[in-house]
């Protein structure tokens, strides 16, 4: 699915990530987890297609596609979907507006015709409630005046719609409490499936016990120090991250 | 003040003169040769007054508009003259400054309420237009004032009697359809206490240069209440000036929602004078394109305790567009526990657009809440990405945005068919690719 190697990025002249190399293959969660500053929200960012980033060396290659070539939103409408760490407030347009403009997008990037409206509605009621959202959601314009904790369920109603292949969670579980992160974790296990991953960018350890990571990355100063399975998590609730950035500085 | 004095205008008042309604009233008599000597002495407001300084109108004064003779309503394209029109309203149509009977619709009026051309309400309302003309304009303010009294050939006379609640709007036209002609109308709103109404006002003209130039003056009676709309569609080659002079009495709401898209050269002026707990909202979308300059004015002005005024402006200019906002709140010294809220955002398309915005707040009492803010700015890049992460092509999430900033204005519209014509012209005029209102 996707193929991330020897991965260099800076803003600016501060270089951010340094030679990251990840493998992600149909079907897998895997989490990246780090100290506040070691690249996290970058990796995500980059792998949406966020300007403001260059990329100085390595490659991204998404279901044998050079991703860093794409557009942001050819990413998205290949099946690339960023849930953000700060949804954005967009007054004016209503979220059944995005919703339908962007399922269409990916409907006609894939030669299909636009979406019926029966069905259409039909769709989304069922994964609002599968959001236990309500449904007067769909008419208030993105995002505004949104909790934070509405805002991240948002972003999972419009995984959730546009079914895309590479989920991508930018630290959904930040600001959430718990029946909230309770909420939003069934609706991403829900959308479990053989052929797609997920990539879960999180601070804390909280999240992967809703939802189970395959795979678990640390990540410290712009590299991947550590990985293993689901029980490296753990273990970095013990002990947290110092002892990794420790023997990253000795070596 | 020599400029003024060789106003074309002026000296070819004489030849016109002769054929403006009310010429039998003394008092309208009185009013129109004052105006007239004021205007001679006055001109067109230049560029040195205050209220004046970003938009200048020396251009009216080159050429000669002249007013139409007569109603030229059987020519009138039913097709377009519906594009702007509201089926289930009351409605009259005024033709380059002339009453159409044909062309209004003023069936099934209830009783208590009247709504006539200002022509046949100088003969028959005679007595009840000299308490409200010239009353609630000011006309020291500016030419334009002076000129519309002197020079107004019709308009529109409304009176909704006490506790009157009408069911459904009144809708009056403002047609301008002759290359050169002057629209000037004349109108008087008479809300009395407790009743309520909704008023449209439409601008609009064929492609031709011609000069609009209206004057309304309107009063809100104790606790009733008047929402106004005015929908600006005037030809992208017309002059358009337009004031609307309100007085509200004690606890009157009065909401303005005014959509200045028309016009090479607009000006609007909306002025308001709350009392004792009178309340109003005063929205506005203008949208400019090409060479457009747009100019908005208005001036709330708190005269006793506890009003209540809410004003959101936006602007969005393209191209070499220019859009200016003025905006005035004075609280008097007595107006204590004023609550007033001043906001103006504009949106800049193009380098080669120009947006002015002053607020001004002058605050006599001092126990009160008044705020104000302006922003000028450029589509948020965080919002472009998170529509192109959501699949929307660039330029299209730039159109969306641009639109969206624009319709938080229309959605305010609460008659559905107002609401949908509105919208209809806000993409016509200002089309954007990719925004499908099917969807909205």
């Amino acid at each position: 699915m996707l193929s991330i190697k020897n991965l260099h990025v800076s803003v600016g002249d501060k270089p951010i990530l340094k030679g990251i190399n990840l493998e992600i293959n149909d079907g897998e969660i895997h989490a990246i987890m780090g100290p506040n500053g070691s690249g996290k929200s970058t990796l995500s960012h980059i792998l949406s297609g966020k300007s403001g980033y260059t990329v100085t060396e390595g490659s991204v290659t998404y279901q044998g596609k050079d991703l860093l070539e794409m557009p942001p939103e050819i990413r998205a409408r290949e099946g690339v979907f960023l849930a953000f760490q700060y949804p954005v407030e967009i007054p004016g347009v209503s979220n059944i507006y995005l919703l339908k403009a962007a399922l269409n997008s990916i409907r006609k990037h894939h030669g299909q015709s636009e979406v019926d409206a029966m069905d259409f509605l039909t769709l989304v009621k069922g994964k609002v409630r599968l959001l236990e959202m309500d449904e007067k959601f769909l008419y208030r314009a993105v995002n505004e005046g949104f909790s934070g904790g509405e805002k991240k369920r948002n972003e999972i109603l419009q995984m959730a719609i546009l079914e895309p292949k590479l989920c991508i969670l930018d630290e959904t579980d930040s600001g959430l409490d718990i029946d909230a992160l309770k909420i939003v974790s069934e609706g991403v296990n829900s959308l479990r499936s053989p052929d797609r991953s997920f990539v879960m960018v999180t601070h804390y350890q909280r999240l992967l016990d809703y939802i189970k990571p395959d795979f678990v990355h640390v990540l410290a100063n712009g590299q991947i120090v550590k990985s293993g399975g689901a029980e490296l998590a753990l273990e970095l609730e013990e002990k947290g991250y110092s002892w990794l950035e420790d023997a990253q500085a000795a070596a | 003040m020599t400029t003024a004095l060789a106003s074309p205008y002026a000296a070819e008042y004489q030849t016109i003169a002769s054929g403006l309604p009310g010429q039998e009233l003394p008092w309208l008599a009185a009013l129109r040769s004052e105006a007239l000597e004021k205007f001679s002495e006055q001109g067109f407001p230049s560029l040195r007054q205050e209220e004046w300084r970003y938009t200048n109108v020396s251009a009216i004064e080159k050429k000669l508009f002249s007013p139409a003779a007569t109603v030229a309503g059987r020519s009138i394209d039913k097709a377009w003259l519906k594009l702007y029109q509201i089926q289930d309203a009351w409605s009259v149509v005024l033709v380059d400054g002339h009453f159409s009977a044909e062309l209004s619709d003023l069936d099934e009026l209830p009783e208590n309420v009247l709504i006539m051309g200002m022509t046949e309400a100088l003969i028959k309302q005679s007595e009840t237009l000299e308490k409200y003309i010239n009353k609630a304009v000011n006309a020291e303010e500016h030419g334009f004032i002076a000129f519309n009294t002197a020079w107004f050939t019709d308009g529109l006379f409304v009176q909704v009697a006490a506790k009157q609640v009408l069911a459904k709007p009144i809708q009056v036209m403002h047609l301008s359809t002759k290359p050169e002609v002057l629209t000037a109308t004349r109108t008087v709103i008479v809300i009395d206490q407790m009743a309520e109404a909704n008023i449209i006002e439409t601008f609009v003209g064929l492609d031709n240069a011609y000069l609009s130039a209206a004057v309304a003056e309107v009063f809100v009676g104790q606790n009733a209440d008047l929402t106004l709309y005015k929908t600006q569609f005037e030809s992208e080659k017309a002059y358009h000036f337009s004031g609307t002079y309100v007085k509200q009495e004690r606890d009157a709401r009065f909401t303005h929602h005014n959509f200045a898209l028309g016009g090479l050269l607009a000006r609007s002026d909306l002025h308001t004078e709350l009392g004792q707990a009178s309340e109003c909202e005063l929205n506005g979308l203008y949208l400019g394109v090409k060479r457009q300059h747009i100019d908005n004015h208005t001036r709330i002005n708190h005269l006793k305790p506890h009003g209540i005024s809410r004003e959101l402006y936006k602007g969005v200019l393209d191209d070499r567009a220019r859009g200016v906002f003025q905006g005035r709140v004075i609280v008097a010294e007595d107006a204590q526990k004023t609550d007033s809220q001043m906001n103006n955002r504009n949106l800049l398309l193009s380098s080669d657009a120009e947006a002015d915005s002053k607020p001004q707040l002058e605050i006599y009492a001092d126990d009160v809440k008044c705020g104000h803010g302006v922003t000028v700015g450029q589509l948020d890049e965080k919002s472009i990405f998170y529509l192109q992460s959501r699949c929307v092509d660039e330029e299209i999430a730039r159109n969306m945005l641009t639109f969206a900033f624009a319709n938080e204005m229309v959605d305010k519209i609460k008659i559905k068919e107002l609401h949908d014509m509105i919208l209809e012209q806000v993409l016509t005029r200002f089309p954007q690719e990719g925004v499908n209102k099917e969807w909205l």
